[in-house]
């Protein structure tokens, strides 16, 4: 971990504050497009650095916050199902959907796993050849290469018990459709570096070139993200959009070849629903035809109704960069991380989360 | 012992409770108390308060790098014993064995308790052995109960700290909960990391020996971590926490971990550190004091308590921007201790 302890270095993130300050003399918005960006600047309390005329907004990068609340309640639904197994990553068990949540399934009595990787999912179904094993396939392009990986490998041994229930989502088309979207007034994006690493540079120069926008992918580590808040405030005081890549010890151009092509193979894009965003096209990915034994939506006929958002939930507005979540009115008061009303209070990523975490003190820090 | 694995008759109260008892216990904690097994353990009663604590291992795995659940429940009551600043002197141990556990596993497991009770200078005066069938438990739970004296009038506890007081960490933080994450199905990584399972009245006595007056709060930062324990002490005492991430102290190879699996070493559990909030004039003997033992050299000055922000913990991070270090709420994996 040596490496990392550079990117934290104090003087050197002091510094890039500085610079940046020197560059914001107006106010400026800036939306970091990714959770783990969201966490990472509230952790290393990188927002206290920055100057107040600069704002960082969240946008829509947690995935589990993004999943519409009928693909939430098609969960519920799948776990109900007799002799079957639902597998799902730990982040999405205590979120909200209609009366319900996975936790409070299990508790009943569903049998919900919750695994570490799309792998341990598999040896479920190796393990219980007699009962389904579903696996709830929330994410973007970073998980969903595993997600393909896992349908190829139970395509391979006929694995006649293993399905995905795939919820997967596309960071790019989202940003399009944030543009059109009116009163978030955002003048830059920070992109996301994990998702990037998969999908490259190349992923967003469809977006750049039709809006005109500063963008940046950046890394992680405060020097990393302080950098790229950096590259964007000048972008913006200049007045000289570009697309850039400041995270290139991780992402190229093209990305990660064979996990592109893993996810070319199993999946197709397809509409898809966002919280906050509505209906997307192009955004989702949804199982190709060559594998469609392994969509459980198909095996099962899910019946995904329309389902409303949470009473008085502003997740929507929160995850467009529309509300802060200390203007929910549910914030804090009713809504706490052990009594979420939204996902983006349980996300370890949710924006309304990392707020209550690391930001609850009366002098407005990180505005 | 003639069987391999436990029955459920070793718990019965018959012959082979007796034998498990006789053949097992007895030699291993070996004291007059104990042996005469009567119902109830008869102690002389010492000068003083008695403090009192009592606590439940589940540890899953049983045996980890650097102790196993035997060891653990003996430092954890002599150490939630010495956080009051009591010398602890006598302790229970109650035993759930699930039927089909190992003889063999049973034995190294006393061996390691009636080991920490030595090594700590407590006896173990009283005990309970009960069997269960499989799947009633999952192979040992431990209970362990323990008293202990304070002398004079010491008064140590979370209400105390003051603004103006030091924080003191007596070592590196996360060793004992990440030692059982790596150990946890599934998540195997290839680090060499230790649980920190210690006795630590060892350590407040010499911390007592040079500041007798000076001592306000000590905690052990198990479940939850320095994180959790920190907001406990803030809001007992109503005063603001401020701590700075550069002189946490984490093993390299523990931080490499975390990293790894995205957990915050402050809300992972230790079983062998303490956090004391010490009058600012002692901070420098107490510090000097914790460093002469082995238990405590890399203890440090991690921060100080305010009179801003009250009944919360800040830290200046290691870029020097500020932010809540807050309670654990969920998300901890279950069974660490
Ligand atoms: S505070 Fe709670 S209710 Fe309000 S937007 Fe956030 S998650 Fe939804």
């Amino acid at each position: 971990m040596e490496h990392t302890h550079h990117y934290r270095d104090g003087r050197l993130c002091r510094r890039l504050a500085e610079q940046i300050a020197s560059m914001c003399a107006e106010d400026i918005r800036i939306m970091e497009v990714c959770g783990t960006h969201t966490v990472s600047a509230f952790r290393h309390g990188i927002r206290t650095l920055l100057p107040r005329s600069l704002s960082l907004i969240s946008g829509p990068g947690c995935p589990v916050c993004v999943t519409d609340q009928a693909e939430l309640d098609a969960f519920i639904e799948i776990a109900n199902m007799p002799d079957t197994i639902l597998a799902t990553f730990g982040d999405l068990m205590r979120v909200p959907a209609t009366g319900s949540s996975l936790q409070k399934e299990k508790a009943k009595g569903k049998d919900i796993r919750m695994v570490y990787s799309t792998m341990d999912a598999l040896d479920l179904a190796r393990a219980n050849p007699e009962r389904q094993v579903v696996f709830a396939g929330v994410g973007f392009e970073t998980t969903a290469p595993t997600i393909a990986a896992s349908i190829l490998a139970a395509h391979a041994e006929s694995l006649r018990n293993y399905s995905v229930y795939c919820a997967h989502k596309r960071v790019p088309p989202a940003l399009d459709a944030l543009m059109h979207l009116s009163g978030i007034e955002i003048q830059g994006f920070l992109l996301p570096g994990h998702v990037s690493v998969i999908i490259g540079e190349q992923a967003y120069a469809a977006f750049f070139e039709k809006h005109r926008i500063p963008c940046v992918i950046a890394g992680f580590e405060p020097a990393d993200m302080l950098y790229g808040i950096g590259r964007l405030a000048e972008m913006i005081a200049s007045g000289t959009p570009g697309l850039e890549n400041a995270y290139g010890r991780a992402v190229s151009e093209q990305g990660n070849l064979r996990a592109r092509q893993v996810m070319d193979r199993v999946f197709e894009t397809t509409d898809a629903l966002w919280r906050g965003l509505g209906r997307i096209a192009d955004s989702g990915l949804a199982i190709g035809e060559e594998f469609a034994d392994f969509d459980a939506a198909r095996r099962f006929c899910v019946n995904v109704r329309p389902a409303a958002a949470p009473a008085g939930c502003a997740c929507g507005e929160v995850l467009t960069g529309r509300c802060l979540p200390p203007q929910c009115p549910l914030y804090a008061g009713v809504c706490t991380p052990a009594h979420p009303v939204g996902p983006c209070m349980v996300s370890s990523e949710g924006t309304c989360a990392a707020y209550w975490k690391y930001n609850r003190l009366s002098d407005g820090w990180g505005k | 012992m003639k069987n391999h694995t436990i029955a459920l008759d070793h718990g019965s109260g018959g012959l082979l409770s007796h034998e498990l008892t006789e053949k097992i216990m007895l030699p291993a904690f070996d004291n007059p108390v104990l042996s005469r097994l009567d119902d109830s353990a008869v102690i002389e009663s010492q000068k003083g308060r008695m403090a009192f604590s009592t606590d439940s291992f589940v540890v899953d795995p049983l045996f980890f790098p650097g102790g196993n659940i035997g060891d653990l429940a003996v430092n954890g009551t002599v150490n939630d014993i010495a956080m009051s600043g009591a010398v602890p002197l006598y302790l229970s141990a109650g035993l759930i064995i699930e039927e089909g556990f190992a003889v063999r596993d049973l034995e190294t497991i006393i061996a390691s308790m009636a080991a920490a009770a030595r090594q700590a200078g407590v006896s173990i005066v009283a005990g309970d052995t009960k069997v269960v069938p499989p799947g009633a438990a999952d192979k040992l739970f431990i209970n362990t109960s323990g008293v202990g004296w304070i002398d004079g009038d010491l008064e140590i506890n979370a209400a105390n700290a003051r603004a103006g007081d030091c924080v003191l960490l007596s070592g590196t933080m996360a060793d004992h909960g990440m030692t059982i994450l790596n150990q946890r199905e599934g998540l195997s990584f290839d680090a060499d990391v230790k649980s920190d399972s210690a006795a630590l009245n060892g350590l407040v006595a010499r911390m007592l020996s040079v500041a007798p007056d000076g001592i306000r709060v000590l905690r052990d930062p198990t479940r939850g971590g320095v994180a959790t324990a920190l907001n406990e002490i803030a809001l007992a005492s109503g005063t603001g926490i401020q701590i700075n991430e550069s002189s946490l102290p984490v093993r390299k190879s523990v931080s490499g971990l975390c990293e790894l699996l995205g957990i915050d070493p402050l809300y992972a559990a230790n079983e062998g550190k303490l956090i004391a909030i010490v009058d600012r004039a002692c901070a420098d003997a107490v510090l000097t004091a914790l460093r002469q033992d082995p238990l405590g050299t890399d203890a440090c000055i991690i921060g100080q308590v305010t009179a801003d922000h009250p009944g919360r913990v800040v830290m200046e991070t290691a870029i020097g921007g500020r932010r809540i270090v807050d309670m654990l709420t969920g998300g901890q994996l279950p069974r660490i201790c």
